[in-house]
């Protein structure tokens, strides 16, 4: 039962009443009126004790001397506005930034993938672990094995393609996924309008029906309600529209192409344009998802789909070579579209809590001197009766007065700069959409405030509960309290301080380095003044309606377009090339993996390695400035009749044929190849593939031989990439007016854009180390300050009777040095581990790198340097006649 | 009465409760009749402090051992007047009957004669 109490103003009338009847009754015994009040009062004793006790028995009472507190605190805060304002901005500076980058992790990291039961969805990944080949994709047969095995509920091969889409007013890409039937089902998700394709359809060929995004329905139908009576033309097969997904569904991918596709079609992945009975040992297919049967978790279905393997690898030896040690890996979704920004991600939130930690030791420590300042209020206040758990109350309130200031002010910075600071985020990052300020974050917020205000409170308020109340009193001045208690905790503060921003400052050193050494890397091509432009040949269903069904087609439009972009003005050269010849281009790796048998080696088709590969034009290398190392290049001779050639860069060669000369030999480019292909050339190492690794082995086709629809055109000279696209359009329109032109890019503006992830860490954690550094600044400054006006009245008198003041700059100088010097000891410790632990982020760079930690202890120390001396030079020039007369 | 004044016993923690209710068992009271009954019972012995009856009055009030009620004097002021509820009286006699077993316990310890050896 919850009885309302009753209120103090009732009890206080009792009080005041039962005092009435005492005076009447003591009148009547017959005392003046005045003697009957008196000795009434007297009988009563102090009323007011009472009605206090009673209001105190108050189940609220906590709540009351919380918004005292807090009022209080508050008008405190208010006489002290620079300390007030110092202590917010720093806290505001600290939760805001811990908030903003737990946005970024609670969405990516965090959260789980946006589907129903999201734990039982996995990656299906196929190796050659034999032949060192991984991701391999996976084949029809092996897909429709996995599906029978009873071990998942629903598989689905996810296979993302770019498509044309004509019939609008100008032909334009789409980003298509090819998906069994069941991929919705799969993931459990349902079109907003229409429906999905029917999950157990298994009939040969495509079905012919397209579900799309919301975007797609927005771009290309205007929002028509109609647009399940609509079709779209892709790639010249006409589909129907039978579903609309709704505006939040995001699809899982690896790259945010795949992440944002807008339309879906689906196959089983036999029958034309496929095979009607596709080989087991042909993986086209490149890659599946797939949801866990319920109740399997990922490492019990892993075991049976080891079992199942290995049972396959038995019945079909011809197509699983022992050597190439087929298997099949289940790695959860959600790890896979996660894939590298993990490390970097945690990396930056221990950053910015590191900042966070600093700051609020910053706020500690000014709190703590405030509390030696206001010993004598407090001494006052405890005399008074207030109780040493109230005082703690007090001061902690204080604090968290301040860290929830700080809180709120830097959630409302982050409401109102959203918009600039996600142009910060890169753009490859997964789940970039679903980041944004959410209960999730604010709840974060008001965390971090809550224990970083605790842990800034409790420093100064556990010394208060030290407090000796009559030295306090008696002291005259301000009234110091337990000084040297206190001077021992400010300086241990400084160094975990200095500790603490010297691991933040060789985190970002070595990231620094790691982005320089990546910068200077030879690239091995020049970017400068080339410009990219996309097109793309269509490659129907309908083999009837195919305009490019072979080379013989393709290669006469390939130097049709050379010919007249050529001709354009400001193009000096000009080649084409497979999409995937752009160098460090993230979103090309749509194809180019080329199964290569070398002749003589006697291996089987399914143990082929899989390489890199690229289809070019003579004049692709000149183009990019790649040197020749031994043969010849591409010439226009090599054409589609003439017989098959190819280039390797010097990585193959090594790989390939370590012992031999790889020009003259033969290897076959896929595994239906019937005529061999001569290596004709070997061109230097370069960072196309990978800025990081310039060791990767690449194999190129000539364009006029190897059949190739997606395609680079590639433009050397004065080119303005604003209109290249428009101008390079007329020209290919010219040629075949269904053709999609798109992406112009400059060249160098690619490579740039490849360092964007690591350049944004880069800025991250180095905006955080500065910001630690200045914190640890202001810390040295105030702890050094704070004693030198301490002890002004002695150093006053030291001058007066003679001192030298070089010595007692030296004194003061050295006191500083000697904090800043533990702390170098104890952060050198700590950054040593640190930075081996986020050696996977390095580049060129050893985590031990001497000089980034000696530079870094370098500015640390000048730092803290500049931060002793000038509290110290104002001690010096104390006037000894002021403090003497004070 | 006593002709001699003698300094008031403090009151034992956790009697002031039992008091309270043993007062109110002759009818209901003001507080301050209850604090002067007690002073004259107890032939000025026992002492109750007004800053601990009307907190004491409120706590015996919450637990329902008593009920508090404004009403008029007898030379007609307003007063709050409590009366024993019947919860009340069953803790007066369950605290009576442990008082007085504490209090022979004691007096017998106090008494005793040394045993012979």
């Amino acid at each position: 039962m919850f009885r309302r109490r009753r209120p103090v103003e009732d009890f206080a009338a009792e009080l005041e009443s039962d005092l009435q009847l005492e005076i009447d009754r003591l009148q009547e015994d017959g005392m003046s009126a005045d003697e009957a009040r008196a000795a009434a009062r007297r009988a009563f004793g102090n009323t007011t004790l009472a009605t206090e006790r009673f209001f105190e028995s108050h189940r609220w009472r906590w709540w009351d001397q919380l918004t005292q507190d807090v009022r209080y605190a508050v008008r405190t805060l208010r006489k002290a506005p620079a300390f007030a304002a110092a202590a917010i901005l720093t806290m505001a500076v600290g939760i805001g930034a811990t908030t903003a980058i737990f946005s970024v992790v609670d969405a990516t990291l965090l959260r789980p993938l946006p589907y129903p039961d999201p734990g039982q969805l996995v990656s299906v990944i196929d190796d050659l672990t034999g032949v060192g080949s991984r991701d391999v994709g996976l084949s029809q047969p092996e897909w429709l094995d996995l599906e029978r095995s009873g071990i998942f509920e629903h598989i689905s091969p996810a296979w993302y393609d770019e498509n044309n889409l004509t019939g609008a007013s100008r032909p334009t890409t789409v980003r298509l996924t090819i998906v069994a039937p069941n991929y919705f089902a799969l993931l459990g998700v349902q079109p907003q309008l229409g429906r999905a394709f029917p999950p157990r359809d298994r009939n040969p060929g495509f079905t012919g029906d397209a579900v799309i995004s919301d975007g797609m329905w927005q771009r290309g139908f205007g929002r028509d309600p109609n647009v399940l009576e609509k079709s779209i033309r892709l790639d010249t097969d006409l589909y129907r529209v039978i579903g609309v997904m709704p505006p939040d569904f995001r699809p899982p991918g690896l790259t945010p192409d795949e992440r944002s596709v807008d339309v879906w079609a689906a196959t089983s992945f036999y029958g034309p344009p496929l095979l009607m009975h596709p080989p087991r040992n042909v993986r086209n297919i490149p890659g599946a998802i797939a949801r866990l049967a319920p109740g399997l978790t990922v490492a019990a279905a892993q075991v049976r789909v080891d079992a199942l393997v290995a049972a396959l690898r038995q019945e079909y030896p011809a197509d699983y070579p022992a050597a190439a040690a087929w298997a099949v890996r289940l790695v959860p979704l959600r790890d896979r579209v996660m894939g590298g920004t993990r490390q970097p991600l945690l990396l930056l939130l221990a950053a910015v809590a590191v900042v966070l930690v600093i700051g609020s030791v910053n706020v500690a420590n000014l709190l703590l001197a405030r509390a030696s300042a206001r010993g004598r209020e407090l001494a006052v206040r405890e005399a008074l009766g207030a109780g040493r758990a109230r005082l703690v109350r007090q001061l902690l309130t204080e604090s968290l007065v301040l860290s929830f200031a700080g809180a709120v002010s830097a959630v409302v910075v982050l409401f109102v700069a959203q918009g600039v600071l996600m142009r910060l985020v890169p753009a490859q990052l997964p789940r970039l959409h679903a980041i944004t300020i959410d209960w999730a974050v604010l709840l974060f917020a008001f965390s971090a405030a809550l224990l970083s205000g605790a842990i800034f409170g409790l420093v100064p308020a556990l010394h208060v509960g030290r407090v000796d109340v009559i030295p306090a009193l008696k002291h005259e001045g301000r009234g110091m309290t337990s000084s040297a208690g206190h001077a021992t905790t400010r300086r241990l503060l400084v160094v975990a301080e200095c500790a603490l921003s010297l691991v933040l400052l060789v985190a970002a050193g070595l990231l620094v380095r790691s982005f320089w050494s990546l910068l200077h890397e030879r690239l091995g091509f020049d970017p400068e003044r080339v410009v990219t432009v996309r097109t793309r040949l269509p490659y129907p269903n309908d083999t009837s309606v195919d305009k490019y069904p072979t080379i013989a087609q393709e290669a006469p439009f390939v130097r049709e377009v050379l010919r007249r972009v050529r001709a354009l003005p400001g193009v000096d050269s000009v080649a084409v090339g497979s999409s995937d010849a752009i160098p460090l281009d993230p979103a090309q790796r749509i194809l180019g993996l080329f199964p290569m048998l070398i002749e003589g080696r006697g291996t089987e088709a399914t143990q082929a390695p899989l390489v890199d590969g690229t289809v070019v034009t003579p004049g692709y290398f000149e183009l990019l400035g790649r040197t020749l190392v031994r043969g010849r290049l591409f010439t226009d001779f090599d054409s589609e009749t003439a017989a098959g050639v190819a280039v390797i860069n010097e990585a193959a060669a090594r790989k390939f044929w370590p012992s031999e000369d790889p020009i003259g030999q033969h290897v076959k480019l896929s595994r239906s190849a019937t005529a061999w292909t001569t290596i004709v050339g070997v061109v230097t190492d370069a960072r196309t593939e990978s800025l990081q690794d310039a060791n990767v082995p690449v194999i190129y086709a000539s364009a006029y031989q190897r059949s190739q629809k997606h395609l680079a055109i590639f433009l050397r000279g004065h080119i303005d990439v604003a209109t290249a696209a428009d101008r390079v359009r007329e020209q290919v329109q010219a040629i075949d007016s269904t053709l999609p032109v798109f992406g112009a890019q400059a060249l160098s503006e690619t490579v740039s854009t490849s360092l964007s992830d690591r350049r944004f860490a880069i800025e991250a954690v180095g905006l955080f180390a500065v910001t630690a550094l200045l914190l640890a600044a202001i810390g040295i400054y105030g702890v050094i300050a704070y004693q030198v006006s301490e002890r002004t009245h002695e150093i006053g008198i030291r001058l007066a009777l003679g001192a030298d003041k070089g010595t007692i700059l030296r004194a003061i100088l050295g006191q500083g040095l000697g904090l800043v010097a533990a702390g170098l000891a104890l952060g050198l410790v700590c950054a040593v581990i640190v930075s081996r632990l986020m050696s996977g982020l390095l580049y060129g760079v050893h985590p031990a790198d001497p000089a980034t930690f000696i530079v870094v202890a370098a500015a640390l120390t000048l730092v803290g340097f500049c931060a002793c001396y000038i509290p110290a030079r104002r001690a010096i020039r104390i006037d000894p006649n002021l403090t003497l007369r004070n | 009465m006593s002709t001699k004044r003698r300094e008031p016993l403090d009151l034992l923690q956790g009697t002031l409760d039992l008091l309270i209710l043993r007062t109110l068992i002759f009818g209901p009271q003001h507080g301050h009749a209850i604090a002067r009954a007690i002073k004259h019972t107890s032939d000025h012995e026992l002492l109750v402090e007004h800053g601990a009856l009307y907190p004491g009055l409120q706590r015996l009030e919450e637990r329902r051992w008593i009920t508090g009620k404004w009403g008029v004097s007898d030379n007609n002021r307003r007063a709050r007047f409590y009366s024993l509820t019947a919860l009340g009286r069953k803790q007066l006699a369950a605290e009576t009957s442990k008082w007085k077993r504490l209090a022979t316990a004691i007096t017998r310890i106090l008494e005793s004669e040394p045993a012979e050896g």
